[in-house]
């Protein structure tokens, strides 16, 4: 239990937030702060514990949207019953391409490029397929009651999201204390060393791929009830594969609090960005992309690794062999 | 209903007949000969420093506003701006592997893809900031002008695109196989550790053959620009397409781009002829992925 206790402490104080303040545009900003930190748990399991980096995590984020969208609109099911639809959906998808990519033994950037095009594919058929609303969106009606997850005021929108969030928190904690994590980690840093000493590969990449895509899918179905409105450039577009990696990077990628440090750090960035340049487009991105490079550049471990250094700075994992200067 | 079956049946034979298939096979051609210039620069990329660099299509974005603004500010004619250019984006794409990508990659292939793809955000991003999302055209004299080949007419400027990717493919060709710098790019492509051990500046020839890459995808903007519209994700559509070339030629291969890029010219040309503009597009998708699934390791499936 000692290890999951962060989790509830952090969990516990953030959820205090709406008592403090009822700002519409705080609550807004904690809102997506906390949807890209769940995006972003979903990359950080297979990108951060397996070294498999998805450069399409759109693929799961959209498909879960348009399900929960889709099921509402079309079909009249509730909601809730079409997020629960919506993770599954995304799940799904994430264990076609998964199967696909890691039956052929696409790694690095082959990995990274097939998920990108599979995340384009979808794209261009939801811009183009009818049940999506092609062209037009998909809209959901406007019905404000807690059955249909709707909510006149945004604070039950975040209890939800964190609560989304604290589950992931949970699902990935469990999975590092578990073998399945010693084993995807054993992956990243060695697949072949790793399959000699008998771990499936196969098997371990694709169920985290499945989990990685159930998280990230969470995410877009909570979008479709948070704005009501989908189009294929929202789902499915480039914007949220990149938030998605962006995030654990900046926090500390293959770390558990990471993806939400780095939502905070990113959507702070980004808001203040847009707040000081009077809302220009693509400035916000920019900044986005200097920080991607000067993390990777000059801060591999992110934000948790260099307040780990400030907290702990004599503090060495016995199993990095110390560096022999001059 | 049978006549509706009949007209269609007839449809289709007239699809098929030789004057409509002949002009579609060389635009595809002429079209592929663009899409092999972009794809030439990501492959020699690969071959060299085994990175699959993201932000190729953000620098031939870069270059197509560079063109359009050749054009509309000095009046200079496309294919006359592309020789300066070329050489400006060499040096832009050098810098940017000296003192950007190879410093904070350390090496690592991980590393390597986030950095591109960070220049990639930043660039395109840029140039939304600074252009905003208009599309921009410009309008040469003799853009509509066509030259009869057979029953095909082709417009000049795809002519005179496929003839300059062909010399520029030469070129490169010579360069690669008789100058010192060429050879000394081979050596890195082969054997790094012992191409430094016997005096090859790794880090500069590294930096040269991005410089070459980006000069490549310069040009093909200069091709580009007199048909084409610029707009801030204007390279985006050719990298997906450079990317299955380059798969389907072969990782580093100069002559798989080249032939790669002219056959998928003539798929795309046939898919958008039968399925339209919108699933054409699916249809380069498609190939990519299943290229990239059915064709493990040899050509793309090992670890870089």
């Amino acid at each position: 239990m000692k290890t999951y206790l962060p989790i509830f402490v952090t969990v516990a104080v953030l959820a205090l937030v709406p008592f403090v303040t009822a700002s519409n545009v705080v609550m807004n900003f904690l809102v997506m702060t906390l949807l890209i930190a769940l995006a972003g748990q979903g990359w950080n399991l297979l990108g951060g514990y397996g070294g498999q980096y998805s450069f399409g995590h759109a693929a799961f984020f959209g498909t879960g949207a348009y399900v929960t969208a889709i099921l509402q609109v079309r079909f009249g099911i509730n909601a809730w019953f079409g997020l629960l639809i919506g993770i599954a959906a995304g799940a799904l998808v994430g264990a076609v391409i998964g199967a696909l990519s890691f039956r052929w033994g696409l790694r690095g950037s082959y990995f990274s490029l097939v998920t990108l095009a599979f995340a384009e594919v979808l794209r261009i058929v939801a811009s183009v397929a009818p049940i999506t609303g092609a062209g037009v969106g998909t809209l959901i009606k406007l019905d404000l009651r807690p059955e249909a997850f709707q909510f006149q005021s945004r604070a039950p929108f975040y209890w939800i999201a964190l609560g989304l969030v604290g589950l992931s928190l949970i699902v990935v904690r469990g999975i590092e204390n578990s073998r399945f994590g010693a084993y995807l980690v054993a992956i990243r840093e060695n697949e072949d060393a790793a399959r000699a000493l008998g771990v499936d590969a196969f098997i371990v990449k694709l169920a985290a791929m499945i989990v990685s895509a159930a998280i990230t899918a969470a995410a877009g179905c909570f979008y479709a009830q948070y704005f009501l409105f989908l189009d294929a450039a929202i789902a499915y577009g480039t914007w949220i594969s990149i938030d998605a990696l962006l995030a654990p990077i900046v926090g500390g990628v293959g770390t558990l609090f990471g993806p939400l440090l780095g939502a905070l750090v990113i959507k702070t960035l980004g808001e203040t960005t847009k707040l000081v340049t009077g809302g220009a487009p693509g400035l916000d991105l920019v900044i986005y992309g200097l920080l991607l490079i000067a993390v990777v550049g000059l801060a591999p471990r992110g934000i948790a690794g260099l307040l780990s250094a400030l907290i702990r700075p004599r503090f060495r994992f016995p199993s990095v062999p110390e560096q022999h200067h001059g | 209903m049978e006549s509706v079956e009949r007209t269609n049946a007839s449809a289709q034979e007239v699809m098929l007949s030789p004057v409509i298939l002949v002009p579609a096979v060389l635009n595809g051609l002429m079209a592929g000969a663009v899409y092999a210039l972009v794809a030439l620069g990501l492959t020699l990329i690969y071959g060299v420093l085994h990175i699959i660099n993201f932000a190729h299509g953000a620098l031939l974005t870069a270059a197509m506003f560079a063109a359009f603004f050749a054009y509309t500010l000095l009046g200079l004619d496309p294919y006359l701006a592309a020789l300066m250019i070329a050489p400006l984006f060499f040096l832009v794409g050098y810098g940017l592997q000296r003192f950007v990508i190879g410093p904070t990659a350390h090496g690592e292939d991980r590393n390597y893809l986030l950095v591109t793809l960070g220049l990639a955000v930043i660039i395109e991003n840029l140039l939304l900031y600074v252009f905003r999302a208009d599309t921009r055209t410009i309008n040469l004299p003799y853009a509509f002008d066509v030259i009869e080949i057979g029953a095909a007419f082709l417009a000049v400027p795809r002519v005179i695109a496929f003839v300059t990717v062909m010399v520029v493919a030469f070129a490169l060709w010579i360069f690669m196989q008789w100058t010192d710098t060429g050879k000394a790019i081979r050596a890195v492509a082969k054997e790094k550790l012992g191409a430094e051990l016997s005096g090859i500046d790794v880090a500069h020839i590294h930096a040269v053959t991005f410089g070459l890459g980006t000069a490549c995808v310069a040009i093909a903007a200069c091709l580009l620009i007199p048909t084409y519209y610029v707009n801030p994700t204007a390279g985006d559509a050719f990298v997906l397409i450079a990317f299955t070339i380059v798969v389907l030629g072969g990782m580093g291969s100069i002559l798989g781009a080249l032939v790669g890029g002219l056959f998928v010219g003539v798929v795309e040309s046939f898919s958008s002829m039968f399925l339209g503009q919108s699933l054409g597009q699916i249809g380069i998708f498609v190939m990519f992925i299943v290229i990239l699934l059915v064709r493990p390791s040899g050509l793309f499936g090992q670890q870089a």
